[in-house]
């Protein structure tokens, strides 16, 4: 049963998404999959690329903060996915054992006109290592479902 | 990839495709995405999605995985044909991503990738180059869009200004 819904965010609120420690193994896996090039697949490959050492693929850290959100908060939430990222940047890299620790702020929320059942939510991601370097910053709207239409249903069908 | 001076705007290459199985779909979600939708198959009949679909990450992290592959062929290509190469990256960000529809079990996803943009970069040595990234399942259905940008050589470092 979900017990975060629309209504329950607003603007200027901060939400802390925890942290998640980045192994040498877990960039490797990821890149052998998904971004396989030097500089993510091998450590001493790496060393002789520009990034001088393993770094994670920009969308392996994507992946981890979307992790991390769903453990922040999500996972409690009335999620309805998301039609997207309005903006990612990829501000430092990210090294086997880094810490990584990511906080959301809700830049504004807004009732869908067309589709009475779920709100939208706008937020701001930030990803900062155990130095406190944003590594990452990411813009995007989620949806959720609205409370209110969700207790009508529940009514309706009981 | 060709240096930065011989790039032009909608250049156009087909990367490859990527099916979606449930396998694949349930892996990805339960390391990165463990939203119901996209780990259960009877809680996804029962979301607003109607059956298990992929993390829209999974399916940008598919676009990158051809985006990498078609590089590394071009890459031998060339050096097999003794022509120099620039070098790439790393890229800055992307932006304008859009998971335009859902993506099912048993989707095959054909990427593409144009050239939307070319710029100067703060480096005089690099230019940055934006590709519209694009997704298309076997409907010939937009399923998934970005606008991705890196990196690549000049030929001839721009003049400072």
């Amino acid at each position: 049963m979900a017990k975060l819904y629309w209504e329950d965010f607003s603007a200027g609120q901060v939400i802390d998404c925890g942290r998640r420690l980045v192994s040498a193994d877990e960039i490797k896996q990821f890149a052998a999959e998904f971004d396989p090039q030097p500089m993510h697949l091998d450590e001493d490959a790496a060393r002789a690329t520009p990034a001088g050492g393993l770094i994670a693929s920009g969308w392996h850290t994507c992946a981890i903060l979307m992790r991390m959100i769903a453990d922040g908060f999500l996972l409690e939430a009335a999620s309805m996915g998301a039609p997207g990222v309005d903006e990612v940047r990829w501000l430092a890299p990210v090294r086997p054992g880094d810490e990584l620790m990511a906080r959301g702020t809700v830049l504004a929320t807004r009732a869908s006109r067309s589709r009475p059942e779920l709100g939208l939510v706008s937020m701001l991601y930030e990803v900062f290592n155990q130095a406190g370097t944003c590594v990452l910053t990411e813009r995007c709207t989620q949806m959720l479902e609205r409370r209110e239409t969700a207790s009508l249903a529940k009514a309706a069908s009981a | 990839m060709n240096y930065f001076e011989d790039l032009k705007l909608g250049e156009r290459v087909v990367l490859g495709n990527y099916t979606f199985t449930a396998e694949n779909i349930k892996t990805f979600a339960r390391r990165y995405d463990p939203q119901l939708f996209h780990t259960d198959e009877e809680a996804a009949k029962h979301s607003h999605f109607g059956a298990l679909c992929a993390s829209g990450w999974h399916t940008a992290a598919a676009a990158m995985r051809l985006i990498a592959l078609f590089n590394q062929r071009d890459l031998a290509e060339r050096k097999a044909r003794g022509e120099s190469v620039p070098k790439i990256g790393p890229s800055p960000g992307v932006r304008d991503l859009r998971w335009v529809k859902p993506v099912y079990v048993g989707d095959c996803v054909t990427y593409a990738s144009e050239i939307s943009e070319l710029r100067a970069g703060r480096r005089p040595e690099f230019g940055l180059v934006v590709s519209q990234v694009t997704g298309t399942n076997q409907n010939g259905e937009l399923v998934y869009s970005a606008q991705g940008s890196v990196f690549v050589e000049r030929r001839t470092p721009a003049p400072s200004n």
